[in-house]
């Protein structure tokens, strides 16, 4: 609350005529509201917003947006008989002083700066109660702060996400398609040379070329498949799964979509499982089951193998443990030295 | 013989234009979607369209799904897809239909001009043209039973063949005898229990129908 003096008085001396309005339209909307409450609502909400706005511009006093309307009732029907001893303390004090200063008796002053100290006191008793009343509670505004921080996270993953997209768009539209006409123009030149040195060095360099294009194939994919955004997860993970060095069961029963960013967490979490399988566990059996059910989007890998999987810091899983309660959901390993492993995860996935 | 491309990749299609007119194919339209393609077809009528999987609109899957349509509409154009990888779910999606006039290969394979030009003409003639990659996505998901009974040559040889090639292409690809070839190919039609076809396109096609029952 700034200390200036004149926007105190103010808010004091219209203190009465706002609060005087406030009573006369709550109370026939509380006449009502046996039959419905739906008008002291939307009263209680106007007239506690004109009222967040004089605090604002005033006092600079902030009261943050909440919908309490019995308490905010109580300030507006507070408010009239505060309002009315403020503006009898306030203007009649000043008026004293003032009428004693124009008869030309300077002790009228004092009761000018009484008043205008007066105007001070109350308006910061009203800030409190308006705080208290009008504005969340504690509670509430932990509630609020809540909502907030998962509304920004979400945002943060879902631009993660976009990012990821349009690198992987960048590098199919850009790169790759450029690495592909200069692997063709070298294929050309390979068959229009004559054996010799020239034409090996064409030989490898078209060779590398294909090599790079290869490679580079895998770590797009692996960025973001695009089959992901066209068919859902069965397309992809069915991709994923074939292109696999060793057979995986798959069953997936999603029926309908999830949102994006679930379904690029629900493919990475099965893909990176099943990189530590292959990479890891000399497993016999992989299964891969993703069925959704109450909204719950479910996925477990299973394999047979040597057992002993943990979620190294900075790891592949760790980091997708991450990811997974980013969104609120859950993750687990159960991996017993000798097997068998089983990696779990749940993610949110409206019904 | 006469083509129709289309591919959004500027570069990539005039690459193309360059490559096929050095090997005698006639590139009648170049086009950057999927309208174009159907209108390009409509007027020109060509042997064949030559088609990328992801263009304009929605970059994600135009090409196949014009592909089926120009398979429904006009089933005597041959249509071979290139992408920059194979999904197993877009082969499923094409080959569920048709096999005939078909396929579906990684773009890096342009880069071997003389298979490529190959693979054109014999998808053109009414063959198949399956990615190496397609076909291992196929085997690797269909990896039970009996195919656990072939030898490694013969699930070579299968592979081969389901791409789409010839008896004497197999045998050159995998650098074995003509005969060795026909001795793999009858004992894996006897082991899988498949009729023995005649036509490099119907053994093609016997053999997808059996991944696809599996």
């Amino acid at each position: 609350m700034r200390r200036r003096s004149w926007p105190s008085v103010v808010h004091v001396l219209t203190g009465l005529p706002v609060a005087l309005l406030g009573v006369a339209v709550i109370l026939p909307a509380l006449g009502v509201a046996v039959v419905s409450a739906r008008p002291v609502r939307a009263v209680v909400a106007g007239r506690t917003a004109a009222q967040r706005r004089r605090f604002a511009a005033l006092l600079d006093v902030e009261i943050a947006e909440v919908t309490a309307v019995r308490r905010q009732t109580g300030y507006h029907l507070l408010a009239l008989p505060l309002g009315a001893l403020g503006f009898a303390a306030v203007a009649g004090t000043a008026s004293y002083g003032l009428a004693l200063l124009v008869t030309a008796r300077p002790v009228g002053a004092v009761a000018v700066v009484v008043a205008v100290g007066a105007a001070h006191a109350l308006a910061r008793l009203d800030a409190v109660l308006a705080r208290r009343l009008l504005g969340p509670t504690a509670a509430e505004a932990l509630d609020a702060r809540l909502a907030e921080l998962a509304r920004t996270r979400a945002q943060t993953i879902a631009a993660a996400d976009a990012e990821r997209r349009r690198i992987e768009r960048d590098l199919h539209d850009g790169t790759q398609q450029r690495l592909v006409a200069l692997a063709m123009t070298l294929g050309a030149a390979r068959t229009a040379l004559a054996d010799g040195p020239g034409r090996d060095a064409v030989e490898s360099a078209h060779q590398e070329a294909k090599a790079v294009l290869a490679e580079l194939r895998g770590f797009v994919r692996g960025l973001h498949p695009a089959v992901l955004d066209d068919r859902g997860l069965d397309a992809a993970l069915s991709g994923l799964v074939a292109g696999l060095p060793q057979p995986v069961e798959l069953h997936v029963e999603v029926g309908g979509r999830c949102p994006q960013a679930i379904e690029a967490i629900a493919y990475f979490v099965v893909s990176e499982a099943l990189t530590n399988v292959t990479r890891h566990a000399r497993a016999s059996r992989v299964a891969v089951t993703v069925v959704r059910r109450d909204g719950r989007l479910r996925l477990t890998v299973d394999d047979d193998g040597v057992g002993g999987a943990t979620g190294r810091p900075g790891g592949g899983l760790e980091g997708l443990a991450q990811r997974v309660a980013s969104v609120d959901g859950t993750f687990r390993i159960g991996s017993p030295p000798g097997g068998p492993t089983r990696v779990e995860a749940e993610l949110p996935c409206g019904s | 013989m006469r083509i129709v491309i289309a591919e959004d990749s500027v570069l990539l299609r005039a690459g193309l234009v360059k490559l096929l007119g050095g090997a005698g194919i006639e590139v009648v339209a170049e086009v950057g979607d999927d309208a174009g393609l159907l209108r390009a077809v409509e007027r020109h009528r060509p042997d064949l369209a030559l088609i990328d999987v992801r263009m304009p609109p929605t970059h994600t899957d135009e090409g196949v799904r014009a592909a089926l349509e120009l398979k429904a509409r006009r089933p005597e154009v041959a249509v071979l897809l290139l992408s920059q990888y194979v999904e197993e779910r877009y082969a499923a999606d094409l080959l569920a239909g048709h096999t005939g006039g078909l396929g579906y290969l990684l773009k890096d394979r342009v880069a071997d001009v003389d298979e490529f030009v190959e693979a054109i003409r014999r998808v053109a003639a009414g063959g198949t043209a399956l990615d190496p990659e397609v076909v291992a996505q196929l085997l690797v998901r269909r990896r039970t039973s009996p195919l656990r009974q072939l030898t490694p040559r013969e699930t070579d040889v299968l592979a081969t063949m389901a791409e789409g090639r010839s008896n004497s292409a197999i045998a050159a690809a995998l650098g074995i005898g003509g005969h060795a070839v026909e001795k793999h190919v009858n004992n894996i039609f006897a082991k899988l229990g498949l009729v023995p076809a005649d036509t490099d396109h119907r053994r093609v096609l016997a053999v997808l129908q059996y991944l696809e029952r599996r």
